[in-house]
């Protein structure tokens, strides 16, 4: 039985569509056929941080509208070949999205996936609320600071109450929390919020720390889903939040702040 | 229904949006109300009275509504015209909404001027310091009122709409999961028990007390219809608003050091509201 899981965080800014392409790439490369959406219709970055925006012909709302199959519409990673891509619309907006017509396209997706990942897009109108209404999981991203902290507090009560799971009395979407752009060094100057601190405020259960790291930005800017950068810490960091969200056991890393050297506090990094 | 709500109503507007998802919804609902005894079916007499009465007690009663005791009235000749009456009562700003222990002949009258008959044993009315004066008793009338008894405790109450408070039973909410920023939660006519974490920019309410079990981070209000005798207990207090009976306290930045994250207990006394640790 396929998998939806919606990738949100209410603020924006904060890592959805990064761990969204990571994610659903780090499941495909582990032989899962994995499909990710991109909700986020009017502004649709998907494409980009996957390196497919120029193989865009037909999108989410054309599939919905029906001008277009879910085969036309449906791009074929080129790294991964278990991972498809169905971009948003860049042209419209996301009244354009309707409940019956995002579930015919969950429904048909179903048959031919074992992971649907949807990238929510941020804020808690329409969009937002399409993306996690058949989620079955959820994965919050959070950054370490209090207003993405509340936003995601504002967006799990919103998973608790509007998610079709929630109104039709089923068991609840399952709740993870994935904290990124993590700097032990600022934590410990008291500059942001400790894991500690936001799973206390939250109260769900972690999933993951992405470390704040040059190698996200470089990878975006390259079309490149971080987890495929095997060598950098947010790349490994993801295949063990990826690996967790798979049952297995990995220890938290990432957590320290990296202890400064002589040459390296002489030369600054 | 023996008691009607006396609404001070600051924090009305607060949850009035809560219930639109459908048109209408029913409920039993308990309330207290001021209970108006007559006794002189002389209009100009009870008129008089109500006047003296209603100016020494402000504007308490404004607009308030009213039942109509006709105990004393039963046998007196004549007969009482509740037409005239209720004119009389709408003048002086009150409203009347039902009469009870008359006659038969005098709830037909009422029925027909568009009273309702409140039948049953009625609960005692408790009377309050608010009541202004103990001369009304050799007037035409007295007035008793109980407006600040909280409503999910006047369990004594044996009106058959609130069938469950004869057991004595206090009907409770009870919450277990997180309630998250932006999520309202009201406790109508009864306290409410959080066992998980109220989180800031969450908003809890409820007509009795409000227990939380977890650390209050959001805004709690107790007593929202006027009990001010509600309190709100919590493990930990890191609220952002707390509220009884509209009486109200922000901490903008953070609460006061000697209490924050501290068990406490939080009531009224007299205009203040007062946070207590727990030991």
């Amino acid at each position: 039985m396929a998998k939806i899981i919606v990738v949100t965080s209410g603020k924006g800014g904060v890592g959805k569509t990064t761990t969204s392409a990571s994610f659903a790439a780090g499941l495909a490369k582990r032989g899962h056929k994995t499909v990710v959406i991109d909700f986020d219709v009017g502004l649709r970055n998907l494409d980009l941080i996957m390196g497919c925006e120029r193989r865009v012909v037909y999108d989410f709302v054309n599939v919905i509208q029906g001008e277009a199959t879910l085969v036309q519409a449906l791009i074929k990673d080129k790294r991964v070949d278990t991972l498809n891509i169905l971009p948003a619309s860049q042209t419209r907006d996301k009244d354009a999205l309707t409940q019956e017509g995002v579930e015919g396209i969950l429904e048909q997706l179903k048959q031919t996936h074992d992971y649907i990942v949807c990238d929510s897009p941020a804020g808690i109108e329409t969009g937002a609320i399409m993306a996690l209404h058949y989620a079955d999981e959820a994965i919050v991203v959070t950054n370490p600071e209090v207003s993405s902290v509340r936003d995601s507090d504002r967006i799990l009560g919103i998973l608790a109450a509007k998610s079709k799971r929630a109104l039709d009395g089923l068991e609840p979407v399952k709740e993870h929390l994935l904290v990124t752009r993590y700097d032990p060094s600022r934590v410990d100057q008291g500059q942001m919020l400790s894991i500690e601190d936001i799973q206390e405020l939250l109260g769900i259960s972690l999933i993951g720390v992405i470390p704040e790291s040059q190698s996200v930005l470089q990878a975006s800017n390259a079309g490149l889903p971080v987890i495929l950068d095997e060598g950098s810490d947010s790349g490994q960091a993801y295949q063990d939040f990826v690996a967790r969200f798979l049952g297995e056991e990995r220890p938290m890393r990432f957590l320290e702040a990296e202890r400064k050297g002589f040459l390296k506090r002489l030369f600054g990094t | 229904m023996d008691t009607v709500r006396t609404d001070k109503s600051t924090t009305k507007d607060l949850f009035e949006n809560i219930d639109n998802d459908s048109a209408i919804e029913i409920k039993g609902s308990v309330f207290t109300l001021p209970v108006l005894k007559i006794k002189s079916t002389q209009l100009a007499q009870i008129e008089l009275a109500l006047k003296q009465h209603l100016s020494k007690s402000l504007s308490f009663f404004r607009n308030a509504p009213i039942v109509i005791d006709l105990e004393s009235t039963k046998q007196l000749q004549p007969g009482l015209d509740f037409e005239q009456l209720n004119t009389l009562l709408r003048g002086q700003q009150l409203v009347p909404v039902a009469v009870q222990k008359g006659s038969l002949e005098q709830h037909l009258a009422a029925e027909s001027a568009g009273l309702a008959i409140l039948t049953g044993q009625l609960s005692k009315s408790v009377k309050s310091d608010i009541s202004p004066t103990k001369s009304a008793d050799d007037t035409a009338l007295a007035m008793d009122e109980s407006p600040q008894e909280q409503p999910n405790v006047s369990a004594q109450s044996g009106s058959p709409v609130t069938a469950p408070q004869d057991t004595g039973s206090v009907p409770t909410k009870i919450i277990s999961q997180p309630i998250r920023s932006g999520q309202r939660i009201y406790a109508r006519g009864c306290d409410l028990i959080v066992l998980a974490a109220v989180n800031a920019g969450a908003e809890i309410m409820a007509d009795g007390n409000i227990h939380i079990y977890a650390p209050l981070r959001g805004r709690a209000l107790a007593g929202v219809t006027g009990g001010e005798n509600n309190r709100i207990f919590c493990h930990s207090f890191e609220a952002e608003l707390v509220a009884i009976a509209g009486s109200y306290r922000v901490f903008e930045d953070t609460v006061p050091s000697g209490v924050f994250k501290k068990p406490v207990q939080i009531y009224l006394r007299g205009e203040q509201l007062d946070i207590v640790p727990i030991q």
